[in-house]
Formats: structure tokens, C-alpha cells, sequence
């Protein structure tokens, strides 16, 4: 048999190594050339974090859980969820994990903020136009499907070890969700709904706002479920780009074999998770009354 | 002469529609000619992809009556229907609303039109789920940017006279079918449009509750006399309601009259077919089977408009006597008997 059809005709390892190095050294210069400017773009997001991060930190901690109390009940106006809202975040104090789920819990909220203001936009954009759909949909299965890490080492050459890193990766990572429903909402909206309003001569702003996104709502909230959840589980893969909260005892947990430390952290994580999915469903869910 | 007399024919017709064709396809226009040949629809879907919705629609529609597009499944008229407010564009042919040329508006234009001249009732409701009956109501009134005053007093005025007092801050999926349709139907009536389109609006309801829907369109069409295009396949509810019927087959306007003039003299035997289970006995009237001389009478006298079904009931007690046949000014028309009256409920 031939040699070529015993072993793949693959480019000699010369070449391939004359590729990756230009691509690697193109991209260097571009990071050199362009670094700087690049990260003070980012710097406002920087500060909103710091500022977030700094007022739970700096607030004592009985009226940060008054707020997430009052902010659980007035989301859901259920006192079983309070009750679990408080002994959760209780024992996380406990177990003096306090500082480290405040500090995770401002990434979270800024990096889901975020998400959710590119997303939803970007979502009814992509209901909106068939073209749109056909270039995003692969750009977030590449998102989606793309080891983190490969797409960690772009980051960290642009902008080094820290926070913005951090939150772009858990950006990239969890926002696709909530484009995705958001796309997927729009376009189950019941046609003969859609029909009504163009009948009546509602503008296309009159028909997003009134008939569209409220109906669409079941959908995207799912959406925003998973988009929070999914920026959650970036926390300890983001500690390992110098983003502090509850994923860095985790990581250190991993390399040094505690397992004490890397379960309660992991199990704070875990009640963050809870706390925020219960809270978002339920208030969904009151939004939906008419049902 | 002729000109002038058509000027006026047009002025008294709410909507005229003109030669409409519709093609659904990816190159309408290229098909077009075929469609003018006289190409069978089969044809045209066949050898050259596309579906023949509507082959060459002309109907005048005159102001203030009820007109009704029957037809089956796939004839076509709700497509027709839609062709109206241009939920739908033709690909050929114009449509005249009180003589102006709706396919020239602009989408602004469009927009006010429809929010403004033209509303439309629809087979599933299509009622907003997440919104209160007093905001469902006042859907159309928000659409024309109204007051948010106007629109709660107008919409409260709707929802009374559809006979929902009560049901305002209920939600559509609290309501039952037929309560949900007098949403609809006073979502269309509030936005103060002259023209009302309904879709097939009560064949989603169970007969009971159709026949009350019918009543409570006769009724407040005859105090408010709006022009209203009306679907169904429902040959009853079509002479019930009609003032006019339109009956549509394959996208072809087969015949176009009154529905005394449909059941007395239909044009070919589909149309026979498709009337033939009409309750003559309630949309007849008597005045069009009396006949011979009315010297001879001895029953009581009937009025012309008297349908069948109630003179056969005044004569039951007489069933051998002729009964003599007046206008409502007492005018002898001719007599009836109990057999004759009977014999035109069964005919076919």
C-alpha cells in the first residue's frame, strides 16, 4: 500500500511549528501594540467591580443579610425561600466563608449584569432577522463548546492575571444561554398574537415591548437562570486567573489535597447557586400570574 | 353615463376589491401570466411551484352590511380576508377602501390605517394572556397612542356592551371561550374602525354559545352598522348573519348575492351541495313562496317577512286552511298553507 494512505498526508511538523509561531508571534505584537489600550477600555467595569466588591465587603454583615432577606421575600413572597435564603448564607458566615461568597457574589452580579445587558439585546436582534440567527448561533456553539482554558490563554496575554480577565471569561462562558432563550422566547410567541398587533397597527417597538418579550418571558427568565448559573460554576476556573472569592480555597484545596476546605467552599458555592436560582424562578414566576 | 354610474356604485361600496390574484411562492410575477391564461391551479403548482390562493377576486362591499366569504378549507377566504388590511400583499390586482387605493399606503400609513379604519376579529382570540380584559379591550386605543383616560373609559364603555361588566381585571385564560371572543370582539369594536374583518370568529365555540355570539353581532350591528367582512364555512351562520354572501372555491369567487338569493337559485351544484343542510325554515321568509289569490283565505293573516319556520308554527292550529300573505302594511300578497310552507322548509 502507499505510504500516503497508510499515514494521514499531514504537513511536516516543520511547517506546522512556522505556523503556530507566526500566528502566536502576530498575535503577541497585536497584545504588545494594542494591550494597554485594550485594558483601559475595560477599566470602567474594573471599578464598577471594586466599587460593588468594596460595599459588600465593607458593609457589616447583619445588614447585608437584611437585604438579601428583604430582597428574597420581595422576589418571591415565599418565607420557606427567606428562611432558606438566611440559614444558608448563616452557616456560610459560620464557617468563616463570609468574605470570599461576598467577593464571589459581586463577580457574579456584575458579570451576570453584563451578560444580561449584551445578551437580551443580542438575542431579540438574532429573533428578529434569519441571517443573524445563521452567523451567531455557531459563534455561540464555539462559546459554548471551546475548552475555557483555550480561550483563557488569548485573555491572559491581552490583559494579564486579574479581575477583567476573569470577567470576561465568565462573560463569554455564561452568556449564551440567555441569548440563545431570549431568540428561542421570541420566536415561539404565538403567531396569531403577533397577527392581532399587526392588525391593530402597533409600531415594532409597541409590539417588542407589549406582545413580544412578555410573552416570551417563561423563556428568557430560563435563560437568565442559567446564564447565573453557569457564571457561577466559572468561579473556581476564574480564581486560576487571580479572581478571589470562593473558588481560590478551592483551588487550592485541589493542589494541596484538603478536602475539608474544598468541600464547605464547594458547598458554598453550591447554596449561592441555590439561593440565586429559587430567588429568580420564584420571582419569574410571579410575573407570570396570569397562568 | 355608464362612467358616472359606476363613480357612485364605488362610492357606496366600503371596500371594492379589484381583479385580486394571489401567488405564494418564491417569483410570483413570473407565474402571473399563467394565472391570466386560465392555467388550472394544479398546474400552476406542479409545473411551475407555486399555490394559487386567489384567481382574479372582484366583490364591492357595500357600506354597512354584513358580508360574508364562505367557503371550505383552503378555498382561500381568510387569505382573502387578510388581503384587506394588507396583512397580506396580492400579487395582483387593487383593493379601494372607501375609493382610496390601499396597496399606495406607506408603512406609516399603513400603520394608522389599521389602527384607525380597519380591525379585525380572530378565530383563536388572540388575546394578549399576560394582560387584564380592561387592557386586552384597549389594545387598539394604546396602538393610536389614545389617552391613557380615554382608553380606560372607552374600553370600560366596550366591555359593558359586549356584557363582560365585572370581568375587567380577570385575565383571558380565567374567561371561557365565548367570553374571550366578546374580548375580541370588543378589542375590534373600541378602536371605533368602520370596517370590522373577522376571521372565522365563532367556529372555535360550541353551538350553543355560537348561536348567542351570532345574536350579540346582529344586535350591535344594527345600532352601530359598522361594514363587517366576515368568514366562515358555517353555511347557517353565513344566511343568518349575511346581508351579502360571497362563496369562495379553489380561490375562485363561484357567486356573489344575498342569501335568499344563494338559497332560492344557487348557481351550480357545489353551491347546491354546500346549502343544501341550511335551515331554510329560519332565513326563508314566507313572502317568497305565496302565491294565487288571497280572496278565498280563511286563516290568519302572516307579514311577508315571517320566516318559514314561524308561519309553519302560526299554522299549525289551522292545518287545513289557506292563510293570506300581507306586507307590513297589510298589502295581500298571495296565501300559504301549512303543506306549502312545510314543503319549502324540505326543499333542496
Amino acid at each position: 500500500m502507499p505510504e500516503w494512505l497508510l499515514n494521514f498526508p499531514a504537513m511536516t511538523p516543520d511547517a506546522l511549528r512556522s505556523v503556530t509561531r507566526s500566528i502566536d508571534a502576530g498575535y503577541l505584537s497585536f497584545s504588545r501594540a494594542f494591550g494597554d489600550a485594550i485594558e483601559s477600555f475595560f477599566d470602567p467595569l474594573l471599578l464598577l467591580l471594586i466599587w460593588f466588591e468594596q460595599i459588600l465587603l465593607r458593609t457589616p454583615w447583619v445588614i447585608i443579610l437584611m437585604v438579601l432577606v428583604l430582597i428574597a421575600y420581595g422576589a418571591s413572597r415565599n418565607l420557606r425561600l427567606v428562611a432558606g435564603v438566611l440559614i444558608a448564607f448563616l452557616l456560610i458566615g459560620y464557617f468563616g466563608m463570609w468574605e470570599n461568597t461576598m467577593r464571589t457574589l459581586a463577580i457574579i452580579l456584575v458579570c451576570t449584569v453584563i451578560a444580561l445587558m449584551i445578551g437580551i439585546p443580542t438575542g431579540i436582534w438574532m429573533s428578529r432577522s434569519d441571517r443573524v440567527q445563521a452567523i451567531i448561533t455557531p459563534v455561540l456553539d464555539v462559546m459554548q463548546t471551546m475548552p475555557i482554558f483555550v480561550y483563557l490563554i488569548p485573555v491572559v496575554m491581552l490583559l494579564g492575571l486579574g479581575k477583567i480577565p476573569g470577567m470576561l471569561a465568565v462573560v463569554v462562558y455564561a452568556i449564551p444561554p440567555v441569548i440563545r432563550l431570549t431568540n428561542l422566547g421570541i420566536r415561539l410567541v404565538d403567531k396569531d398574537v403577533i397577527e392581532a398587533a399587526d392588525a391593530f397597527g402597533a409600531g415594532t417597538w409597541q409590539k417588542l415591548a407589549r406582545v413580544q418579550l412578555p410573552l416570551a418571558l417563561p423563556n428568557i427568565m430560563a435563560g437568565i437562570n442559567q446564564t447565573i448559573m453557569m457564571a457561577l460554576s466559572m468561579v473556581v476556573i476564574a480564581s486560576m486567573i487571580g479572581v478571589k472569592g470562593l473558588g481560590q480555597p478551592v483551588l487550592q484545596a485541589v493542589t494541596n489535597q484538603y478536602f475539608a476546605l474544598g468541600l464547605f467552599n464547594g458547598l458554598a458555592v453550591v447554596g449561592l447557586a441555590i439561593v440565586f436560582d429559587r430567588v429568580s424562578q420564584s420571582y419569574g414566576k410571579r410575573l407570570q400570574q396570569h397562568r | 353615463m355608464d362612467e358616472t354610474h359606476g363613480q357612485i356604485e364605488e362610492m357606496q361600496s366600503a371596500i371594492v376589491l379589484q381583479r385580486l390574484t394571489k401567488l405564494f411562492g418564491p417569483t410570483p410575477s413570473d407565474v402571473l401570466p399563467f394565472v391570466h391564461q386560465g392555467l388550472d391551479k394544479n398546474k400552476i403548482f406542479n409545473e411551475h411551484g407555486h399555490v394559487l390562493a386567489l384567481r382574479d377576486i372582484s366583490l364591492k362591499i357595500e357600506t354597512g352590511k354584513v358580508q360574508i366569504i364562505m367557503g371550505l378549507s383552503g378555498s382561500g377566504k381568510s387569505t382573502l380576508l387578510r388581503h384587506i388590511n394588507r396583512l397580506i400583499e396580492p400579487s395582483a390586482g387593487r383593493i379601494l377602501i372607501r375609493g382610496r387605493d390601499v396597496l399606495s399606503l406607506d408603512k406609516q400609513e399603513l400603520r394608522k390605517f389599521r389602527q384607525h379604519q380597519i380591525s379585525m376579529v380572530f378565530q383563536r382570540f388572540a388575546l394578549l394572556p399576560h394582560r387584564t380584559i380592561q387592557d386586552n379591550v384597549a389594545f387598539g386605543l394604546s396602538a393610536q397612542k389614545a389617552t391613557s383616560s380615554a382608553q380606560r373609559e372607552t374600553a370600560n364603555t366596550w366591555v359593558h356592551k359586549v356584557g363582560l361588566g365585572g370581568y375587567e381585571n380577570s385575565f383571558p385564560a380565567q374567561l371561557s371561550g365565548g367570553m374571550q371572543q366578546r374580548v375580541g370582539l370588543a378589542r375590534a369594536l373600541a378602536t371605533g374602525a368602520e370596517c370590522l374583518l373577522m376571521d372565522e370568529p365563532f367556529s372555535a365555540l360550541d353551538p350553543l354559545i355560537r348561536t348567542e355570539m351570532q345574536d350579540l353581532l346582529l344586535e350591535l350591528q344594527s345600532e352601530l352598522g359598522k361594514t363587517i367582512i366576515f368568514v366562515t364555512h358555517d353555511p347557517d351562520e353565513a344566511v343568518r348573519l349575511g346581508d351579502n354572501i360571497a362563496i369562495l372555491k379553489d380561490g375562485e369567487l363561484i357567486q356573489h348575492g344575498a342569501p335568499m338569493q344563494i338559497l332560492t337559485s344557487p348557481k351550480n351544484d357545489y353551491i347546491r351541495t354546500f346549502i343544501q343542510d341550511v335551515n331554510r325554515g329560519r332565513v326563508v321568509s314566507v313572502g317568497t313562496i305565496a302565491n294565487g289569490e288571497t280572496k278565498t283565505c280563511d286563516g290568519p293573516d302572516i307579514v311577508a317577512t315571517t320566516p318559514l319556520a314561524e308561519a309553519a308554527r302560526l299554522l299549525t292550529n289551522h292545518p287545513d286552511v289557506s292563510a293570506r300573505v300581507v306586507t307590513e302594511k297589510g298589502h295581500p300578497l298571495g296565501s300559504v298553507t301549512l303543506t306549502s310552507v312545510v314543503e319549502a322548509m324540505a326543499a333542496r
